[in-house]
């Protein structure tokens, strides 16, 4: 027998797949993992801490800068705690918006996934592909709100921007040009030898592990749980609209790649259903105080964003800022499966299940 | 010409033709480089619906290129501390001179060929596996953990997708009888090009081809997302344009080589014979290089260990059956 020596590698900080500062340090034997240790809080900055010190309308800026790619579900996860703790009334317009807002961006977050995954692979079109059609969003997003990554756009009691004239024709022309464009995606790559020998039965989880892990969103569904909190605690007015929760039963990083390409499809129909129902004038923010005081007391809500569970707890003792303000970062949870999965893995395979996680740095880190 | 130089007695004037020769076909084969770099960016392009170069010598970025070799030469030359120095400054040297050695073999039309060599095909082969030893030089002494599993991996593939490369064409030797390009060519001219004859060797040949190019989706040796830069992390400036020069000379002489054991060299489509050997040769050449680029835009990278067992599993099992039935035939048949 060969003897042969085990290996430390530095995987990242500044590595090209670890999607932002994430390091892992792999003990390998050739080029099998051993063993794999995450280390975290590169991209620290103590939005949970600086919150304490800030005013409710100041700390929404904050929660851009936490998950980037999908900013307007971290908007109104904050916007709701509050909401929900002052007991305010959001009027019909608002809510629209806000539901469009949101729901255009967690298709661009996934589309940004889609090309950022494939890439991890060595195709370098797909994501060009992706980030034209995400530009679209992003134009979309900018006129509505002023920015194209942290839009700062919800407020407590409704939104800061009503949308501009002939911006909701905009986005019923951009629903269909984009479910043409997925049909090219799929073609290009759904059904790729190579991609299918990358992803099937890779990263594979049990729906107990995944429970278990306490991971959320499409890496839960993916495992064929149909947890999905836009229908089983609808907030906002999700329970107006008619959409389907994608799950696989397969837990692998292909099932990963299928949930977040049917959402993007199940948004696509939110967005078309909003478009029609959007009404034609009314408030775009209730009536709130100059200065918001959450009543003494605590709260916590959760709403189901591009990655998994969004949380947010806040404990308020009557004052203009929070107690202690704590979010649940569904990256942060997602990412602890990782060394479970990746013993025994290749390199290579490292950058399938690394991807199919789709974790964000900013939101990991906090 | 070359020929009669080649038997002539050595002396000075010998030499220096022979040396003012091996410039220009240098400087032909450099200026091939620097047009196929912009080709591919651009084809590239057009493929990812953006523009590419355009901005540097004109409206098409014609001197992009031109450029960026020349930022490559004035860059700072950096060696890591803890490499081993002379393996490090040699590898490059070592990786790209036998892909300039392997060009004097092809028959670019029946007139013009550096070296009308009996084993043609066979030297090529020998002389291109010369480079991987520039590719694990590098790997190891750069004294980076990536570049030493670059390194391994394009020894482990360019070793493995050789032997289905050359078996693959060993039906089309069965059928000439020969080794020698330039009878290859001739003979495709009496019956038909290769490609109608031959066409398993040819799949068989193209993807294997591909590998050894370390093209997408074999291109595992520098596989970014994985090793960063693979066996030349560690290297800048010139020295790392000597490997990209080398993988691009690589293709062309590749691609060259697909044309003429394939699709017949500088031979003209029936009826087309007033067009030129050389034009021809050039139009299929870029047929070859521009497959190649759109392989690029589409496929995604195959894994290490699919990689292996594509090759011995299924490319070697199906070269050799290959082998088997031009044998049969020829036995059968072309008696």
């Amino acid at each position: 027998m060969i003897r042969t020596e085990e290996m430390l590698l530095n995987v990242g900080p500044q590595h090209p797949s670890t999607h932002g500062v994430f390091r892992l340090v792999l003990k390998i034997d050739g080029e099998i993992i051993v063993e794999a240790k995450p280390v975290i809080g590169y991209l620290h900055r103590g939005t949970e801490k600086l919150a304490e010190d800030l005013q409710y309308t100041q700390i929404i800026p904050y929660t851009d800068r936490m998950d980037y790619v999908s900013a307007m579900t971290n908007n109104y996860v904050i916007v709701h705690a509050v909401e929900t703790m002052m007991g305010l009334q959001v009027p019909e317009r608002a809510e629209y918006l806000r539901i469009l807002a949101m729901e255009l961006n967690r298709v661009a977050s996934h589309l940004l996934w889609w090309g950022t995954f494939i890439l991890d692979f060595g195709a370098t079109s797909p994501l060009l592909y992706a980030f034209r059609d995400r530009e679209m969003i992003l134009n979309l997003l900018n006129e509505l709100s002023g920015a194209r990554l942290t839009f700062n756009y919800m407020r407590v009691g409704g939104v800061k921007w009503d949308a501009p004239e002939g911006w909701i024709e905009k986005v019923a022309d951009f629903v269909p040009y984009l479910r043409g464009q997925l049909k090219g995606y799929h073609q290009l790559v759904s059904g790729n030898e190579i991609f299918l020998n990358r992803t099937k039965n890779i990263g594979t989880y049990s729906k107990e592990d995944a429970i278990n892990y306490s991971l959320s969103g499409p890496n839960l569904r993916s495992t064929g749980v149909k947890w999905d909190l836009r229908k089983d605690e609808p907030y906002s007015i999700y329970d107006r609209f008619d959409f389907d929760v994608v799950t696989r039963e397969e837990g692998d990083a292909l099932a990963r790649y299928h949930v977040r390409m049917g959402e993007i499809v199940e948004s696509l129909k939110i967005i078309e259903q909003a478009v029609q129902q959007f009404p034609k004038d009314g408030e775009i923010i209730a009536k709130v105080p100059k200065i918001i005081k959450a009543p003494k007391g605590e709260a916590f809500v959760r709403i189901e964003g591009s990655r998994g569970e969004i949380g947010c707890y806040i404990s308020s003792d009557g004052k203009k800022e929070p107690y202690r303000l704590k979010f649940r970062r569904p990256s942060f949870y997602n990412l602890q499966i990782l060394p479970k999965l990746l013993e025994g893995e290749s390199i290579s395979n490292l950058i399938a299940i690394l991807g199919a996680v789709d974790i964000v740095l900013g939101e990991v880190d906090g | 010409m070359v020929q009669d130089l080649l038997e002539s007695s050595a002396g000075l004037m010998n030499f220096s033709i022979f040396f003012v020769l091996a410039v220009v076909l240098l400087f032909v084969i450099l200026g091939f480089v620097t047009m196929a770099i912009l080709a591919e960016r651009k084809v590239l392009g057009f493929m990812q619906g953006r523009y590419g170069p355009s901005h540097v010598g004109g409206k098409w970025g014609l001197l992009q290129s031109v450029a960026d070799v020349v930022k490559l030469l004035v860059k700072e030359d950096l060696i890591p501390k803890a490499a081993d120095k002379p393996l490090f400054i040699i590898a490059p040297v070592i990786a790209f001179a036998p892909s300039f050695m392997v060009m004097a073999t092809i028959p670019l039309t029946d007139k013009l060929q550096f070296a009308d060599l009996n084993v043609g095909f066979l030297y090529y082969i020998a002389i291109s596996g010369l480079t991987i030893v520039g590719m694990l030089m590098a790997g190891w002494a750069s004294n980076n953990k990536y570049s030493l599993l670059g390194g391994m991996r394009a020894a482990a593939q360019m070793i493995s997708y050789e032997i289905p490369l050359v078996m693959s064409v060993l039906g089309i030797v069965l059928l000439t009888g020969s080794l020698n390009l330039n009878e290859i060519v001739a003979a495709q001219g009496d019956n038909g090009w290769f490609i109608l004859w031959q066409p398993i060797a040819f799949i068989v040949f193209f993807i294997a081809a591909t590998a050894e190019l370390n093209r997408v989706p074999f291109d595992l040796a520098e596989a970014e997302n994985e090793l960063v830069a693979g066996f030349h992390t560690e290297y800048s400036g010139f020295r790392w344009a000597m490997f990209m020069l080398a993988e691009y000379v690589y293709m062309f002489a590749m691609s060259a080589l697909i044309t003429v054991l394939f699709l017949g060299g500088w031979l003209p489509l029936p009826f087309l014979g007033f067009i030129p050997g050389a034009v021809w040769f050039a139009l299929k050449f870029s047929l070859v290089v521009y497959i190649l680029i759109w392989f690029r835009a589409t496929f995604p990278r195959i894994r290490a260990d699919q990689l292996m067992e594509f090759a011995w599993k299924v490319l070697l099992p199906v070269a050799l059956a290959n082998i088997f039935l031009t044998a049969l035939i020829k036995e059968f048949f072309l008696k």
